[in-house]
């Protein structure tokens, strides 16, 4: 299994610069998640690690050895594509077998390894099939089995769950993590879908507009979101970001006049103006004593055990508004709502930068 | 449709190999002689290619003053006309039939293909058989049936009626696959509600299916014109030889005439340059609007 | 759709009847002319049916020609006809491959240059430039040659543009892939490009084979040998001009086999007739 060390990675098309510097060192083994929305430059940077773009500056080095001139093949990589990219007119059987073939193994050798991924990805009776008459699933999985037949040392994924529905992607996506527990090869997987990254992940390497906004464990990617892109993009319904100025006294003062309490006073911003960040699903029903904020319910959708509620923050203010994820016993209701929120999910951010405080 | 691929190999001299054999034989045998062609149309000389004289645009000059040439322009332009206008006619109402009877059509489809494949040069053989002045089926039908005496040989209007006849049935074929393509390709939704709004079969023909294969329409047009400029050789030379009296003399026939029989390289050279000019504007006209058309579908 | 019209059906039918009847005709009255004595052929009215020396005459016309008119005996011309028909197709179809692979998998300095001299040739039908091209086939020494007659019609735009246009719909992920399993371009090329042209070079070869088969002007040109006229320039010359007779019984029995074979080649592979038609055009 190798590492991949991506340092100081730029890359441009004529004048546009896509990737703008990007660095990060992935452990042996490990799981590593590029998300961001699309056009956020992360097919870009897999696709220079496969070496199926060039490299502007900045270098790529796989095991310790620097491949940005390396062709594909001499990577000892593999990589399982979006639309699956299986040759159309040949066997299951075959399109495993072709790299093998090209490398020039025994026949086989080759027949007995085609056999080995079949049988780790349930395959081994399709392989005389042609891709046309496979589903979706298994046209994935023969994909995957392409990628894993040549044990190559990095695998790479280019947003392979998008073409299934969501009731299979959730079991590929299990499927996928019980092969990584088996082989332990490390894995750079590109995806849009912020549930896929948080649950596949060791880490994530959260991108915006060519740049990387968080690298970081799930788990700190979601509590300590370094940027409110990250905030914002991490967690559904997004994160509640209020304007507003610090007030004496443990309060926030909202652009359009609306009072929100702190959980805590914070005499180190006092007069400054901040985002102020808290989750949806960190909001809790109190009575109006212990309320921090008492938004204007207007919307409710009921959601099985979960209802989200959003409400006007602020009368004065258009774009005040706020989501809640509430417990369907809580009592929420439409009007005036009092809410609250633990000081530990208490979130600040400079409004100019984006950036944590 | 991208116009480019986004996914290449890196070049080397891999690419240059394998075009190589294209363009070599591009470059000698239609690059080099076009412009040989062109050449030679500014030059006058003799047969033996001894006294040679660069003489600018004198051949065309001559060339659109002689009235021969301008006569097989004019010859070449009716013959075109009509047979464009004859087989697209005919086809068109075939077509039209074989899409609206749903029965049968695919057994007419194949009855009504296979003149594709038969050459110009035959069909006219055929046709000349067929027209023969003394043992021809058809003379002899006219003859006995209303005493009409059909001999090509002399009378002009009958070569080109000849001539018409046997390349437009072959283009009645091609015609008619693809105007037959056209229909099929017209959503069944927008001839139904049409038929539910009322309109009956000659009705929606004419507002629906006739407007909605027009670029199909246009196209033939194209086509068909540049089949009676220049594959029909063979049928003139087939079943009149440009006869009689030259009244079946095409621009393409004309251009052998004068060069292989004749003798006139000069001459001969311009009209090649007169006709690569027309190609070339014909080429033009059916890329422009296959390009236009694409952005229908 | 329901629709009761059977007036406009039954037009329909005759129409279509009488378009058969007429495509038809000039075929039915050559086979029924081939199968009479040439005496027969001379007495009018002519026949409507066939006569009994189908045999005969297909067998004369094979081995021995046409008496006095100069030409070949059909056989020989027919085997002129398969092989340049043959070269023709196969060599535009191996040829616009490469090239087009060429222009679309890669990016090479030229690369356009060379795109626009292939479409070049489209504005350069033969009939065009006949004798200047007649002048390099001689200077080369190809006159009467296989060569000569079917070099110069092998460069062919329209099939590098189809297969062209056939390799952008090829998705990029299939060659990226591939390039992952260690394939070089022209692995790729064989391995993966090739079948997956499968029909559009299947349907190109008939549409290639019925061209090359029956080209006339190009053939009339080249050869000056009876025994390289291809079928097609046969028959024409079986008919002297002028008031000679003519065994208008064997000339038909050569027409019939001059059209056989790019008949069949239509017949048998319809589908792709059409598909090769409709794709060239586009």
């Amino acid at each position: 299994m190798a590492t991949v060390s991506i340092r100081d990675v730029h890359k441009s098309f004529g004048d546009v610069e896509v990737i703008q510097g990007i660095s990060m060192e992935i452990a042996s083994g490990e799981f590593v998640v590029m998300v961001g929305p699309s056009g956020c430059g992360k097919s870009t940077l897999l696709r220079m690690i496969a070496g199926l773009e060039t490299v502007t500056s900045g270098e790529i080095a796989i095991d310790g050895r620097v491949v940005n001139d390396l062709e594909p093949m001499e990577r000892n990589i593999a990589m399982v594509f979006q639309n699956y990219a299986l040759y159309p007119h040949m066997s299951v059987f075959d399109n495993m077998a072709y790299g093998l073939k090209i490398s020039g193994l025994p026949k086989g050798k080759i027949a007995s390894q085609v056999q080995w991924a079949a049988e780790t990805l349930g395959l081994a009776q399709y392989l005389r099939r042609k891709p046309r008459e496979l589903s979706g699933g298994q046209r994935q999985r023969v994909a995957m089995g392409r990628a894993i037949v040549r044990e190559p040392t990095v695998f790479l994924f280019d947003e392979p769950l998008s073409n299934l529905d969501a009731k299979l992607r959730v079991q590929m996506r299990a499927e996928l993590q019980m092969l990584h527990q088996r082989l332990r090869t490390t894995t750079l997987y590109v995806t849009h879908d912020q549930v896929e990254a948080m649950t596949l992940a060791d880490r994530m390497l959260v991108m915006s507009m060519g740049r990387a906004e968080q690298i970081g464990p799930p788990a700190e990617v979601y509590s300590k979101p370094a940027t409110t892109f990250v905030a914002g993009f991490i967690g559904s319904p997004p994160m509640n970001l209020i304007r507003g100025r610090v007030a004496p006294g443990a309060e926030l003062l909202s652009e359009g006049g609306a009072r929100v309490r702190l959980p805590r006073p914070i005499p180190e911003l006092a007069g400054r103006d901040v985002l102020l960040g808290v989750r949806p699903e960190h909001l809790e029903v109190c009575d109006e004593a212990s309320a921090l904020l008492t938004p204007n319910i207007d919307f409710i959708e009921l959601l099985g055990s979960d209802l989200l509620v959003y409400g006007q923050l602020d009368a004065a203010k258009a774009d005040s508004r706020i989501a809640a994820r509430l417990n369907v016993s809580s009592g929420a209701h439409k009007g005036p709502l009092p809410l609250r929120f633990d000081v530990a999910n208490m979130h600040l951010f400079d409004p100019q930068t984006g950036k944590r405080i | 449709m991208a116009t480019e691929k986004r996914a290449h190999f890196p070049a080397g001299w891999l690419p240059y190999a394998l075009v190589a054999p294209q363009l070599a034989v591009t470059l000698v045998f239609f690059i080099w002689p076009a412009a040989q062609a062109i050449w030679q149309s500014l030059l006058v000389q003799d047969a033996f290619g001894i006294n040679v004289r660069f003489v600018g645009l004198l051949n065309f000059r001559e060339l659109f003053a002689d009235p021969a040439y301008l006569e097989s322009f004019q010859v070449t332009a009716i013959f075109s006309v009509l047979v464009t206008l004859s087989a697209l006619l005919v086809s068109l109402l075939l077509a039209g039939c074989c899409d609206y009877v749903v029965r049968g059509a695919r057994g007419y489809q194949v009855l009504l293909i296979w003149p594709y494949a038969v050459a110009p040069a035959v069909a006219a053989v055929l046709w000349t058989f067929i027209f023969n002045p003394s043992v021809g089926l058809v003379t002899y039908a006219l003859r006995t049936a209303f005493g009409y005496d059909w001999n090509h040989m002399l009378y002009s209007g009958q070569a080109m009626t000849l001539i018409v006849i046997a390349s437009a049935w072959k283009q009645i074929s091609y015609n008619f696959l693809f105007f037959l393509a056209g229909m099929q390709a017209i959503p069944k939704s927008l001839l139904e509600g049409a038929a539910i709004d009322g309109a009956g079969p000659l009705r929606r023909f004419v507002t629906i299916v006739l407007p909605l294969i027009s670029p199909t329409t246009f196209f033939l047009l194209v086509v068909n014109t540049v089949y009676a400029f220049f594959d029909t050789f063979g049928v003139v030379d087939a079943s009149t030889h440009g006869g009689p009296v030259r009244s079946t003399e095409i621009l393409v026939y004309k251009v052998y005439q004068d060069g292989f029989k004749a003798g006139d390289l000069g001459g001969s050279a311009a009209q090649s340059v007169v006709l690569m000019v027309i190609v070339i504007g014909l080429t033009i006209v059916q890329f422009r609007y296959i390009e236009r058309r694409v952005q229908y579908t | 759709m329901i629709e009761h019209r059977p007036g406009l059906k039954i037009f329909c039918h005759v129409a279509l009847l009488l378009g058969v009847a007429t495509v038809a005709f000039p075929l039915w009255v050559a086979f029924v002319a081939s199968t009479h004595t040439a005496d027969r052929m001379l007495e009018i009215p002519l026949p409507l049916w066939p006569g009994t020396h189908l045999l005969d005459n297909y067998r004369t016309v094979l081995t021995q020609g046409v008496q006095g008119a100069s030409t070949a005996p059909v056989g020989r011309m027919m085997l002129n006809s398969l092989v340049m028909a043959l070269s023709i197709s196969i060599g535009k179809i191996v040829i616009s491959l490469l090239s087009a692979f060429a222009i679309v998998y890669f990016r090479f300095p030229l690369r356009m240059f060379f795109f626009w001299m292939i479409f070049i040739t489209l504005m350069l039908p033969v009939e065009v430039r006949i004798f200047p091209t007649y002048k390099v086939v001689a200077d080369l020494g190809m006159i009467d040659t296989y060569a000569g007659l079917t070099l110069p019609l092998i460069a062919s735009a329209t099939a590098t543009f189809l297969f062209r246009q056939f390799f952008l719909t090829v998705p990029d992920e299939l060659m990226e892939a591939a390039r992952m399993d260690g394939a070089g371009p022209l692995r790729f090329l064989w391995d993966i490009v090739v079948p997956l042209s499968r029909t559009n070079i299947a349907a190109l070869f008939v549409i290639l084979f019925i061209y090359g088969w029956n080209q006339y002007l190009w053939p009339l040109l080249v050869t000056t040998q009876e025994s390289m006229y291809t079928a097609v320039i046969g028959i024409k010359r079986m008919i002297p001009g002028g008031d000679a007779a003519v065994d208008w019984n064997l000339v038909m029995a050569a027409a019939m086999l001059a059209m056989l074979p790019p008949a069949l080649v239509v017949v048998a592979m319809q589908e792709l007739f059409v598909k090769g038609l409709v794709e060239t055009e586009k």
